[in-house]
């Protein structure tokens, strides 16, 4: 029970909490910002943090994911859809199993960012990334296709490569699988 | 037509560019104090307030302006359309013309066709100028009845009437705490007022409880928070302002802001000295510098005073929560018009004794 005192004569007043209260207030100039300039200093995540989904290539640029599907079934917003493909003869160089997707695409509106498909995985090909807050001007730029998923190639662009690997490049590597 | 011609033609110019320009620059600062105001807001909150738009987002302002004009034009089909248009000019009018009868410096000189022409930097001198300033100061009330009623919508009429209430409740004690200045002063005129501060014994040093209720009524007059009953967003949904979209709210936005920059600009000529530089032999400095370095310094003077209280208006916005309306009209009638009358008492009973 909330017991409610009759005010003092101080506090009657008005004047003097007021004053304090105006103390407080000028004292918070003075004080560091909480604000984080947001486009140009970016919040350090938490290494489970959970953005959009990449789908990764081996160290040869070959791309891991083999269109078993495991992804999609794990999916509980089903925001995953592919189609395999054979691998034909000369493609060795481009996929690392015989069967590959040839179309892999994930609604990110339908998303929920679970990350049920990265554990759902056996071939360590998608994973969630640091990078979140997609912006697009129509519903279909919001579906992602291979364009958009796949990791940048590691020979020939090992920057970015390493960039959009983000947190796991510093990971052991048994931790990953 | 000979007494046209006879006219002081100089007079009528100099006059003009006078009141043009102090309008401009009222105007200019009632801009930038919506900038001031946003950002002592996000300081006292521990946040950094608008800086994207140009060097610390100097130019947050025009952009402001620029969407308000932009923005859809509404007026509602069962409002009375003529009362809805005026109540923002109304308001914006009376915000504007009370900065007549402030003195704003002493006065510029310059050579005119081989004549000395000595300028007042007040607009109108005039012998009851603290009457003036009452009277269109209680005409501004009429921007908000005028607006809110004409609404047609109930949330705006009893923000209206609430508005109404609460500035002729302050007028009171307001007015009593300035017949206890106007006692000591024995003038109403702002230049005599202002003049006899000169010495750097301001009027504040003698009336200090006087001061504090006209403090307190400038803060119910201009409608800001504790004292923003009108335009109670959260019980009112903004109040008397709650029709008006586009440039007719951005009038009232801007008319608080001027009225702020007003009555921030008369407490000080009344209480502070206003424009007298302190610590500062005025008299003494004039014949050294000249009439037109003087003035610039006793506007810049002005200026920085009048700045120090539209910042206590902002920081007492973001300290102090809104007052209820019961305790809004205990304080005013139960707390400062006895406050007020004691006061005038006391001043009455001193300067009697004195003048013995
Ligand atoms: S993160 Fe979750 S919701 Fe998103 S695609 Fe993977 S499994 Fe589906
Ligand atoms: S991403 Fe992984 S789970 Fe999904 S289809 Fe490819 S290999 Fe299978």
């Amino acid at each position: 029970m909330v017991e409610r005192k009759p005010m003092t004569w101080v506090e009657r007043l008005y004047m003097w909490n007021i004053m304090k209260g105006m103390w407080i207030t000028f004292r918070h100039i003075f004080k560091k910002k909480a604000t984080i300039s947001y486009p140009e200093q970016k919040r350090p995540f938490s290494p489970v943090f959970r953005g959009l989904q990449i789908l990764n290539r081996d160290e040869e640029g070959r791309e891991n994911c083999t269109a078993c599907g495991l992804c999609a079934v794990a999916c509980p917003a089903e925001a995953i859809t592919m189609e395999g493909a054979e691998r034909k003869k000369g493609e060795e160089h481009l996929y690392r199993e015989e069967k590959y997707a040839a179309k892999y695409e994930i609604n990110m509106l339908r998303c929920i960012f679970c990350g049920l498909c990265e554990e759902a995985c056996p071939k360590d090909a998608i994973y969630l990334s640091e990078t979140f807050a997609p912006s697009n001007y129509q519903r279909k730029g919001f579906i992602y296709g291979k364009d958009d998923l796949l990791i940048p190639h590691p020979k020939t662009n090992p920057v970015e490569y390493k960039k959009a690997l983000g947190n796991r490049a510093n990971k052991p590597q048994h931790e990953q699988q | 037509m000979m007494h046209l011609l006879a006219m002081d033609w100089g007079f009528v110019v100099e006059k003009m560019i006078l009141i043009i320009s102090i309008v401009s620059i009222s105007l200019v600062i009632a801009m930038y104090e919506t900038y001031a105001e946003r950002k002592v807001a996000a300081i006292i909150q521990d946040r950094r307030g608008p800086n994207r738009a140009g060097p610390f987002g100097l130019f947050q302002p025009l952009a402001d302006g620029l969407k308000l004009f932009m923005k859809e034009e509404i007026i509602p089909n069962t409002s009375n359309k003529m009362l809805f248009v005026l109540g923002p000019c109304l308001a914006m009018l009376t915000a504007m013309m009370t900065s007549a009868v402030i003195p704003w410096g002493d006065r510029i000189h310059f050579t005119l066709f081989g004549q000395d022409r000595y300028v007042s930097l007040q607009i109108a001198d005039i012998n009851i100028g603290i009457l003036y300033i009452f009277g269109v100061v209680s005409m501004g009330v009429y921007g908000i009845m005028i607006g809110g009623w004409a609404s047609n919508n109930k949330f705006s009429l009893l923000a209206a009437m609430r508005g109404a209430s609460q500035v002729i409740s302050y007028e009171l004690p307001m007015g009593l705490s300035l017949i206890a200045l106007l006692m000591m002063t024995g003038s109403l005129k702002m230049s005599v007022i202002m003049g006899q501060q000169l010495d750097g014994w301001y009027n504040v040093l003698y009336q200090p409880l006087g001061f504090f209720i006209f403090l307190v009524c400038a803060f119910a007059e201009c409608n800001r928070t504790p004292f923003d009953l009108p335009e109670a967003e959260n019980e009112l949904n903004f109040g008397y302002h709650q029709e008006y979209s586009s440039m007719k709210l951005g009038f009232y936005l801007f008319a608080e802001y001027i009225n702020m920059f007003i009555s921030s600009a008369v407490m000080v000529t009344l209480f502070w000295g206003g424009y007298d530089i302190p610590f500062v032999n005025d008299t003494e400095l004039v014949k050294n510098i000249g009439y037109n370095w003087m003035a610039l310094l006793q506007g810049g003077t002005m200026f920085i005073k009048v700045a120090l209280f539209i910042f206590l208006f902002m920081w007492v916005r973001w300290t102090i929560p809104r007052f209820r309306y019961d305790q809004l009209m205990n304080l005013g009638w139960k707390g400062l018009i006895p406050l007020a009358l004691l006061n005038m008492v006391i001043t009455a009973a001193v300067v009697l004794w004195l003048k013995k």
